[in-house]
């Protein structure tokens, strides 16, 4: 239980610290250009790295051979394309995901 | 009008101007209302499908208010991450945060004591809203922004709570229910494909992950972020060489929503 509080606490200063870095710092002079170039890029950058992560520890030597994450996941990615409605892609995604754990 | 009406009490006045401030503020949350209480309740169910205690939940959304670090961490606080790893990724991954409040300095100047709660509040969401909503003429515009920024938080902490005491509460067999968060991901990582087109953040992004899972796999996350951030910062020329017309345009749209203030943000990005 200590430990997700001091983790809670970490998260929240360290968040609260990323929020107030304007305010903190460049009220006065120009923040440095390398920030906002990578406050541009890194977003897509932590994206494709937090999906590598989901899928990177599944056993794809054995059945069901990690076929009902990738399914699933690229049904996600359709649906998302095609609707661009997060609830949508999200449930449907994870129902289709659940299902295919059940049935395969 | 206003003095000669409600000069009879300091108290009731300000009554008077809430009674003002929150239908507007409602009214400009609404799309808000509808992105956090469905997103907190998809939050709230994976974390308790995750394993994780249920009041977790409602904590994080009341001291964090962060959505991606929030389902990031669900996955940390599972394997039992170390405090520094998880100060690091959210660091990096809420480092996007660190330029928001750029484009609001003027406005925020004279926010007085609810300055610390609006940078608190300062969300991918309620940074859209503050920068495009005005407020209504007779209304305050710092308690304008305390209210939206206020509902905007109760609503994720509705979401929230109401995910996990649901998940907490359900019988049937969840198995497979986290896979919402990595759907999340694959979501939030489409919306990117949209407005990204250069392909140098994507070798840098896909080096890294190969990287990571060779040298140190349980580290994963924070190694390649760290590695990825190295291989972007190193691109940057050949990157913002060809962005350059895109980036005019956007920093066209910018300056009509923020008329009256410079516009920082553009700048930020332009590499002045």
């Amino acid at each position: 239980m200590s430990y997700f509080l001091l983790a809670v606490l970490v998260m929240t200063a360290v968040t609260y610290f990323t929020r107030a870095v304007p305010f903190l710092f460049f009220a006065k002079r120009q923040p440095p250009s390398l920030l906002g170039f990578l406050q541009k890029y890194l977003p897509l950058v932590v994206m494709v790295i937090l999906v590598f992560a989901s899928y990177k520890d599944i056993d794809y030597g054995a059945a069901p051979f990690g076929i009902p994450a990738l399914v699933a996941g690229a049904a996600t990615a359709l649906l998302h394309f095609w609707k661009r409605n997060v609830l949508l892609s999200i449930v449907g995604g994870t129902a289709l995901y659940m299902a295919l754990i059940r049935v395969l | 009008m206003q003095d000669t009406y409600f000069r009879s009490g300091r108290k009731w006045h300000l009554g008077r101007e809430w009674h003002l401030v929150l239908p507007a503020a409602f009214r400009a949350s609404i799309p808000v209302l509808l992105g956090y209480t469905t997103l907190g309740l998809a939050f709230g169910l994976t974390l308790v499908a995750a394993g994780l205690p249920w009041w977790l939940s409602p904590v994080m959304a009341v001291f964090i208010f962060a959505g991606a670090a929030q389902f990031m961490a669900i996955g940390l606080l599972q394997s039992g991450a170390g405090l520094l790893e998880i100060a690091l990724l959210t660091l990096l991954l809420n480092g996007r945060h660190a330029v928001y409040g750029l484009s609001l300095l003027g406005p925020f100047r004279s926010a007085g004591k609810w300055k610390p709660y609006l940078i608190f509040g300062l969300t991918d969401e309620t940074y859209g809203l503050l920068t495009t909503v005005k407020a209504p003429p007779q209304v305050d515009q710092t308690k304008f922004f305390a209210a939206v920024t206020g509902l905007n938080q109760s609503y994720w902490v509705i979401g929230c709570t109401a995910g996990s005491l649901v998940g907490s509460a359900l019988t049937f067999d969840t198995t497979g229910l986290d896979f919402a968060l990595t759907a999340l991901f694959i979501v939030l990582l489409v919306e990117q494909i949209r407005a990204v087109k250069q392909w140098e953040p994507y070798l840098a992004a896909a080096l890294a992950c190969v990287i990571a899972l060779a040298v140190s796999p349980r580290n994963f996350l924070l190694v390649a972020l760290t590695i990825a951030t190295g291989i972007l910062a190193l691109l940057r020329g050949k990157i913002e060489q060809r962005d350059k017309p895109r980036r005019d345009e956007s920093g066209g749209a910018q300056e009509s929503t923020e008329a009256g203030w410079p516009d920082r943000r553009g700048s930020a990005g332009g590499g002045a």
